[in-house]
């Protein structure tokens, strides 16, 4: 049976309002029916692999009401998404019990799972600023969750940049209205395509580059990021780092650029020299950390990069009418680089969540000679750096691979070298959270360390077995059903808006 | 906090149920006259503000506890809910479908009795908005200022 | 020309939001952003001689609406959004003052240049 889109949306907004309500008694149970609803988000993100439609809400046809869209691109996100708040909403049953707002937490976790499956599957604009702040309102009131001194600090930087880049996208979304009339992306895109990008558009389009890119951590824009990923709860970290920068800010940049004002030569070059700078940037950032957390979000930085730089590959080659094949091929690489930094991502913040709860610090010059005590911990973080830094059977090099052949392919050989010498650089930072965690001496204060075993561990080596994995998405069957229609998403930019308006 | 004097009580005790009509006023005629739900609710949140300023804050906090408009706020949303999901149902046409006005009481339009579904959400909405503002000045007003003695060095 | 005001009165706030040292100074430059933004939502629904979109019984002939109040009627879907907007931008005011207070009871006072725990 087909499932109705809204499901995904409806689904965490109930689960969100009816948490509360079982207050103190009822913690295991609020517990285990938060852990169902993502269950069930996952296995139906599942089903729809292969479909594409939209859905309008309250049956009014399209200029008149809202549609929820689901395509290619979508599908994969909504898989992404699943995937990491399942591992999440495992890890934080046994992680949260030293927070004593537990049911609190549970219900905003589930917020800012609605909140991203909203911005994914709208089709709308309007409706992606108001589920784009659902989701920011909720990560704000999160990454501040326990009251310290830090986390506070870390969670008003981070409202006070995620509010001015709200105001810009709305800004936008008011002057996108202003110059087309409609608030619906295919006709949008229509009519940008009869009139052409004036200036009231070109700035429009300005202000989304500056509010998504500040959600997504670029680097102008990305000086919240190493104090707010940090401070978060361990499962929350890998949500932010893992998903919330994706779905809220390269996924709505994508929309924007490629489906709804079609790509032109100067928003790819844009785009190109944002992600090379984070890449870049990012890379040298990390090097200097002795925070194992902080390290890990400046990477994320750096990964982000990644992804950008190959979408802006893409849409450069494209809009210089090169050779689709090629376009094609980097929007591949880009897009499969999200889907691993994804999973490993958020593992590896699982991990630290982990050598956190057990040795109660974050400092690597604090541990040491872990390895022995914490078995799960450490095969399950070395598996995930091997495949960040792009170590042959792991994901991650696979979609590194694929970013550098399409940058040699399309003659930008300096960009194939910058990517292959940041990965060096990454690999670096990897080794030195590896020797100065697990391996070394073990100091004293830390001889009774012990591993953490039950939820935690399942979260954790199912998300490791998942990263080994991911390189099978390349086969040729999984490929076409999972990766490709993601891709002739963005290649095909205006078709969206034919395809819509005909269903 | 402290409340205010004695005139100020006597009136307010008056005019907040004057206030609370009202809201519930711009609540139910939200489809004919501008309001609804938002609107109406934010008003009616404050008219137990206005108790809580001119009694104090834990005569507001006896009248409706902070427990009693925690729930009051999720059994809002998940009316609005529980209506959006009724539409999917009822003959398994769209999500937010207007039930009630195409099967089964068709009002005249601009009585009070027509458009379908759109005062059942409009109700829920306003105890919801009303609810959380209230619980929102409740909670902020309950802080107790003292700083970290480690900090004052 | 209007359009232009309400971008002078944006940038005021982005102005406020990146200058000021007092962390409510900073909460209020982000709201009057948020003001700004509201503003120009409106004036985009505008129209000459227009009246408010609100149906009275003489604008019903014959079961639909007539063509006299479409035709000089304001827009009302930026009044939907405005309506939106307004009450997102509630809930993230409610969230950034509490956080100031609590930060006020950690730190001791409400300068952002004291308040540095976190570096490099």
């Amino acid at each position: 049976m087909t499932i109705p889109l809204p499901v995904f949306v409806a689904v965490p907004l109930v689960t969100a309002f009816l948490l509360p309500l079982f207050g103190k008694k009822g913690k295991a149970a609020a517990t285990v029916l938060a852990n169902l609803a993502t269950l069930l988000l996952l296995v139906s993100a599942i089903t729809l692999i292969g479909q594409s439609r939209a859905y309008e809400m309250g049956k009014w046809s399209i200029p008149l009401g809202i549609n929820l869209v689901l395509d290619g691109l979508s599908c994969l996100l909504l898989l992404a998404i699943s995937v990491v708040s399942c591992a999440a909403m495992l890890f934080s049953v046994r992680y949260m019990e030293r927070y004593t707002a537990k049911s609190k937490y549970l219900s905003l976790f589930m917020l800012m799972v609605a909140g991203m499956n909203g911005v994914v599957l709208s089709g709308d604009i309007f409706n992606l600023f108001v589920f784009l702040e659902i989701a920011s309102l909720s990560s704000y009131a999160l990454v501040g969750f326990g009251c310290e001194h830090e986390e506070l600090e870390a969670s008003f930087k981070y409202m006070v940049l995620g509010s001015i880049a709200s105001s810009f996208v709305l800004f936008g979304v008011a002057l996108v209205y202003g110059n087309t009339g409609s608030l619906n992306m295919a006709y949008i895109s229509q009519a940008i395509s009869r009139t052409g990008i004036t200036t009231g558009l070109g700035f429009a389009l300005g202000l989304f580059v500056t509010g998504f890119g500040l959600k997504a951590a670029l680097v102008p824009f990305h000086a919240w990021l190493p104090d707010a990923h940090p401070s978060a709860p361990a499962p929350i970290s890998a949500m932010l780092s893992g998903v919330l920068i994706k779905a809220l800010g390269v996924y709505a940049l994508c929309r924007m650029v490629f489906n709804v004002f079609g790509v032109t030569v100067p928003i790819g070059w844009v785009l190109m020299v944002l992600g090379l700078l984070s890449m870049v940037g990012g890379a040298f950032l990390a090097l200097g950390q002795w925070d194992i957390k902080r390290l890990m979000a400046y990477s994320s930085i750096s990964q982000i990069g990644y992804v950008v730089l190959g979408i802006g590959l893409g849409g450069l080659i494209l809009a210089n009418d090169g050779n689709v094949a090629w376009a094609s091929l980097a929007i591949l690489g880009g897009l499969f680089h999200l889907v691993n930094h994804a999973v490993y991502k958020s593992l590896l913040f699982l991990t630290s969540g982990s050598l956190e709860m057990s040795t109660g610090t974050r400092e690597l010059k604090q541990m040491g000679g872990l390895a022995e005590k914490m078995p799960v911990t450490r095969t399950t973080a070395t598996i995930a750096s091997a495949s960040i830094a792009g170590i042959p059977p792991f994901s991650g090099f696979w979609s590194k691979l694929i970013l550098v052949i399409a940058a040699v392919q399309a003659s930008f050989y300096w960009v194939a070298a910058v990517i292959v010498f940041v990965s060096l650089c990454t690999l670096i930072m990897y080794l030195k959270v590896q020797r100065y965690a697990f391996l070394g001496e073990l100091p004293e204060n830390l001889q009774e360390v012990k591993e953490n075993k039950g939820t935690m561990a399942i979260a954790m080596v199912s998300l490791a077995c998942l990263c080994v994995l991911m390189g099978l998405l390349l086969i040729p069957s999984l490929r076409e059903s999972i990766l490709e229609p993601a891709v002739t998403v963005l290649t095909d930019g205006m078709r969206y808006s034919t395809n819509i308006i005909n269903m | 906090m402290k409340g205010m004097t004695i005139i100020v009580k006597n009136i307010s005790s008056f005019v907040k149920v004057l206030i609370f009509l009202f809201g519930i006023y711009i609540i139910l005629f939200g489809h004919l006259t501008p309001g609804g739900g938002f609107a109406g609710g934010v008003i009616v949140a404050s008219s137990y503000v206005l108790l809580m300023l001119a009694y104090g804050r834990e005569f507001a906090e006896e009248n409706l506890s902070l427990p009693t408009t925690s729930r009051l706020d999720c059994v809002g949303a998940l009316l609005f809910a529980a209506i959006a999901l009724f539409g999917l149902f009822y003959g398994a046409t769209g999500f937010f479908w207007n039930f009630i006005h195409q099967k089964e009481l068709w009002g005249q339009p601009l009585k009070l009795l027509s458009a379908g579904t759109i005062p059942l959400s409009n109700i829920s909405i306003g105890i919801k908005v009303g609810s959380s503002l209230f619980l929102v000045i409740l909670i902020l007003s309950s802080f107790r200022l003292e700083t970290s003695a480690s900090e004052k060095e | 020309m209007p359009y232009a005001l309400c971008f002078l009165l944006f940038m005021i706030g982005l102005y406020c939001a990146v200058v000021k040292k007092n962390m409510v100074k900073i909460v209020i430059g982000i709201l009057i952003m948020e003001y700004a933004v509201n503003l120009f939502l409106i004036m985009l629904g505008f129209r000459w001689g227009g009246r408010a979109p609100i149906v009275t019984a003489e604008d019903i002939s014959g079961g639909s609406l007539s063509k006299l109040f479409i035709n000089s009627s304001v827009d009302p879907l930026p009044q939907a959004l405005v309506l939106t907007a307004i009450v997102i931008s509630l809930g993230s005011l409610a969230l950034m003052i509490s956080i100031c207070i609590r930060t006020y009871e950690r730190y001791g006072t409400f300068d952002i240049t004291q308040i540095r725990r976190l570096k490099g």
